[in-house]
């Protein structure tokens, strides 16, 4: 019965998916509205009972509930029902609204709420692949734009790939530990060393999450997608997505892999040093905003791999500081990109912005201020999530890490920036709808805040985090 | 009175104003209107709680005064807000010249007056907060939050290339003020605060370490102040930036570079502020000879008085660095006199531009003959510029080549060459513009100050004589301050060990 506690979280979603297809198949897509509350409700429920459940495992130490979890979980959840909302209002736009849509992100969300919590590699993987499946549906969802199919067969190829390597590297970890559990590995590790086998499924198991991460050179699907697909469908995979699976990195890098954190640095350092370049470099010739967010994307999950990077309880609290403030933001700049539309349709181009300042003053001031935010200036959120990240890499001695990290950040206000004078200095074009709809405008103006007011008082963020940090170190 | 949080108030006040202006509804014409009356009476009363602050400052007193501290984020760092003697006049200059800098725009600006009246509210709040803030992350967070606002301002209600500009200026600072970040997270790291008041009396930086935090806050001081060879974004900047703009960045955001050398590199990196003490002369020198000969090539009249303002600050980072009291004392005066007179020199190419709307130097000549207010009291702001005794300009050199001649006297007949050339660039100037003859039709029909400009012009007037044959008051305020500083300085160089040469910074070793 305490096992249910623990993991009634997900059976709350995995049963709400199950009566969610019930009603679905039933009434068709005239019920898509009806699923959509239905799905904000089940998310809800679903957080309520993650931040209730006490500490524990379950399903003889496959899954477990602690406060990694129950952080991540809170940050991931958050993020999945603003999507709901976010995919419901441009849907109903673009007159394309089917019942299928709210019920995948219920099954994604499902995928990465176990992924937070998955504590040996069975679960890891299985819950990974439900994650991934429902997400290369979602990518191609609209299935009559060669783009979005574009978008999910390329998603589902390359996923592939990476999930194939993975599997090798924990093939490899099984072989050489005979374990899949996260916490005897680690004890294997510190009784008997580590083998080269060892070493070689955990480059593997790596280079797969690092594609699920995006991490550069594991990153050349997610332009693409970003583009190809959906806006509210790219937000989700810009925030949930990659909030879940970088807390899988941290989970089962750090818990299995604990005595070889100077094997793991290397790597992580490598991954963290080409993302925050090319993320930086790449993003400034771009045109189209949904790209300009994809290397964006890539260039701060450098950043949060700077705190891997450090290994210790600072950096872990960083990143996952990071990882709350990158997604919330990202949500916001979504949101405002989704209210980009002209004569009824959606438009990308950051030229679409021009002067919007002076037609659309709202709109760009929520843009610029989260623009500012992410680039990392004060007094804006973002310079705190990044201190707390450089901080733990100066502790940690990675000096020229650091240094090379605030450097890329400068490379990286140059493309923010752009879309500042964009929308600022230039001459208005033609002009955008106007109006943007309660769900969306609700989500921008709850970012924006929070870029402007977060410096004000961190709250209990900033601790929470640091519990987090400390439950995945013990 | 003295139970009001001044600083926070003085800080923050203007975001109030910006708020109200961002309230108001109505035709475009009536928001402008009442958002200048708005920015006008939020300025004002700024100036007016930064003299209250003056009033009740105590210059007999080395001590941080009108502290005020709340708890923040945690983990060290904490809401610390107070002004000594070296910060509180820097207080009043911001207030003091942020009406000005209102009024200049009365007219000149029509176009999005509330946003334009909002950027500036919001970077007197930065402006304000970086001379008070005790604490490196408040400092750090309000020093680069300027940046925000002057981008907006130079890029919206700038010149023809003012994209160009305002990304120069932008990306420059943010250069060097990110080492100046990770120096601030070494230190916290480090010492377990941020608060600036307990690292400068208890903690004490190893040497190698200074070092390399020394170069890191050099960085971002060296770019803002500006100094040669990184000072190339100020004349692009000043030159695109509307009247205003120009007036903030020389008179107050220029001055926060030799703020931080005095509250953070010479106090709490004392050894290394030694060690590095000859390269600071070096660069200060050239920039005082160099860019005053640039200076002296110029045709547009703006580029001409900012690299005017390099060369000036030139003789501040030389002065501080000289570690004496005629020097520090003497950087401080020049800092707080050039913010008076380079404001006003740009007042005075506002002036014209209003008119003919063109900054060449050739276009003009013969002013007097029409203008004879506005040749007068260009003539004041030159003659200060060129530092002649009398004027608050003197002083501030004078002083400045005195502690120089204590330390070395070859720096100071080099910085002495400076004075004499500033004279040739600056009555150059003054001879193409206002004298020679009036034969330009153009200007036949130019006309004199208008009460709003004249009202503008003639306090800056007084002040700058005022300064110059009393500066007193402002010796009063710094004097028990410096001394401090200095007593500081050498209690940490003796507790560090004689410092190392800078041949031998390399392998310095650890205390």
């Amino acid at each position: 019965m305490n096992e249910l506690g623990l993991i009634l979280p997900e059976i709350i979603l995995g049963v709400g998916a199950l009566v969610m297809l019930l009603i679905g198949a039933a009434q068709g897509n005239k019920s898509a509205d009806l699923l959509a509350i239905l799905a904000v409700l089940l998310i809800a429920a679903s957080a309520y009972f993650s931040m209730v459940a006490g500490d524990g495992t379950a399903f003889h130490g496959a899954f477990i509930m602690d406060s990694f979890a129950r952080f991540t979980k809170a940050v991931i959840l958050w993020s999945s029902v603003a999507c709901v909302l976010l995919a419901r209002h441009f849907f109903i736009l673009e007159k394309d609204q089917r019942f299928e849509l709210p019920i995948l992100i219920v099954l994604a969300t499902l995928g990465m709420s176990m992924m937070v919590s998955a504590d040996n590699f069975i679960a890891l993987y299985v819950s990974l692949e439900l994650q991934s499946l429902a997400l290369y549906v979602l990518a191609a969802f609209k299935r009559d734009s060669i783009r979005s199919t574009e978008a999910g067969l390329k998603y589902f190829v390359l996923g592939s790939l990476s999930s194939g390597m993975m599997l090798y590297g924990i093939s490899l970890i099984y072989g050489f530990s005979g374990t899949l559990d996260f916490t005897a590995v680690a004890a294997t590790i510190k009784a008997s060393g580590l083998s080269v086998g060892m070493i070689f499924g955990l480059v593997f198991l790596l280079a797969g999450l690092a594609f699920k991460i995006s991490a550069v050179p594991f990153h050349m699907w997610t332009p693409d997608v970003y583009e190809g697909a959906p806006t509210p469908i790219t937000a989700f995979l810009a925030t949930a997505s990659k909030v879940a699976s970088f807390a899988l990195v941290l989970r089962a890098v750090v818990v299995p892999f604990s005595g070889a954190v100077h094997q793991y640095q290397q790597i992580v350092i490598f991954l963290s040093v080409l993302s925050m370049a090319l993320g930086a470099f790449a993003a400034i010739g771009q045109t189209n905003i949904k790209r300009l967010m994809s290397y964006s994307s890539i260039g701060h999950m450098g950043y949060a791999l700077l705190g891997l990077a450090a290994g210790t309880q600072l950096g872990l609290r960083g990143v996952l500081f990071y990882l709350a403030f990158y997604s919330l933001t990202n949500l916001g700049v979504f949101a405002c990109v989704q209210a980009m539309r002209r004569d009824g349709k959606s438009v990308e181009n950051i030229s679409d912005l021009s002067g919007i300042a002076r037609t659309r003053p709202a709109l760009a001031f929520a843009f610029m201020t989260m623009m500012l935010s992410l680039s990392g200036l004060p007094p804006l959120a973002g310079i705190l999530a990044k201190a707390f990240v450089f901080v733990a890499a100066i502790e940690a001695h990675l000096y020229l890490l650091a240094a090379f990290g605030v450097l890329t950040s400068v490379v990286a206000a140059y493309y923010y920036l752009r879309i500042v004078k964009v929308m600022y200095f230039d001459e208005p074009g033609q002009p955008l709808d106007s109006g943007m709809g309660w769900s969306v405008g609700t989500i921008a103006t709850v970012a924006t805040l929070f870029s402007v007011f977060f410096v004000i008082n961190t709250g209990r963020l900033l601790d929470y985090a640091g519990g987090a940090a400390q439950a995945l170190l013990k | 009175m003295s139970n009001l949080p001044l600083l926070s108030i003085v800080t923050f006040f203007p975001l109030l104003g910006a708020g109200a202006i961002m309230l108001l509804r109505g035709g475009d014409g009536a928001i402008a209107k009442n958002a200048r009356w708005i920015a006008l009476v939020t300025t004002a009363i700024e100036l007016i709680v930064s003299l209250i602050i003056w009033a009740s400052f105590d210059g007999h007193s080395a001590q941080f005064q009108l502290v005020e501290k709340h708890n923040w984020l945690g983990y060290g760092i904490n809401y610390h807000m107070g002004v000594d003697g070296i910060s509180m006049l820097f207080v009043v200059l911001t207030g003091g010249l942020m009406p000005f800098c209102i009024v200049a725009s009365w007219e000149s600006i029509e176009t999005r007056v509330a946003e334009y009246m909002i950027a500036f509210l919001v970077l007197e709040t930065m402006m304000m907060g970086v001379f008070t803030a005790l604490d490196l992350f408040l400092f750090y967070l309000l020093f680069e939050g300027g940046l925000i606002p002057m981008f907006i301002i130079i890029g919206v209600w700038g010149g023809k290339r003012r994209v160009y500009a305002s990304y120069k200026f932008f990306l420059y600072t943010l250069l060097g003020s990110v080492l100046m970040l990770l120096a601030i997270l070494a230190m916290w790291q480090f010492a377990g605060t941020t608060d600036i008041d307990t690292i400068i009396h208890t903690v004490h930086f190893p040497v190698q370490m200074q070092f390399w935090l020394w170069l890191a806050f050099f960085a971002s001081f060296a770019v803002k102040m500006p100094m040669w060879p990184v000072h190339t974004w100020l004349p692009d900047a000043h030159v695109e930036a509307p009247t205003a703009g120009s007036v903030i960045l020389a008179g107050i955001l220029l001055k926060m570079g030799g703020y931080g050398f005095l509250r953070f590199s010479l106090p709490m990196f004392a050894s290394a502020s030694v060690t590095f003490a000859p390269l600071v002369f070096v660069l200060s020198i050239v920039a005082i000879i160099y860019t005053s000969l640039v200076a002296l090539a110029q045709e547009d009249m703006k580029k001409l008085i900012a690299y005017s303002s390099v060369a000036h600050m030139g003789f501040v980072t030389m002065g501080i660095f000289t570690l004496t009291h005629q020097g520090i004392e003497g950087g401080i005066f020049q800092m707080l006199s050039h913010g008076v007179v380079s404001g006003a020199l740009f007042l005075c190419v506002g002036v014209v531009y209003d008119r003919m709307h063109t900054r060449e130097i050739a276009a003009y000549g013969g002013l007097v003959a029409r203008m004879p207010m506005y040749a007068a009291c260009f003539m004041v702001f030159t003659l200060a510029n060129v530092g002649l005794p009398g004027t608050g300009g003197f002083v501030g050199e004078f002083l400045t080549i005195l502690g120089a001649f204590l330390y070395n006297s070859w720096i100071a007949i080099f910085s002495a060459t400076g004075v004499i050339l500033s004279a040739a660039y600056a009555l150059y100037l003054y001879r193409r513009v206002i004298f020679g003859k009036l034969v330009k039709p153009s200007l036949q029909a130019i006309q004199d100050l208008s009460l709003r400009e004249f009202a503008m012009l003639a306090p800056l007037v007084i002040l700058t004589i005022l300064m110059g044959v009393y500066p007193k008051p402002v010796f009063d305020i710094t004097s028990a301050s410096v001394a401090n500083l200095i007593q500081q300085h050498s209690a940490a160089i003796a507790y560090d060990g004689a410092p190392p040469k800078l041949a031998s910074a390399a392998h310095g070793g650890v205390r």
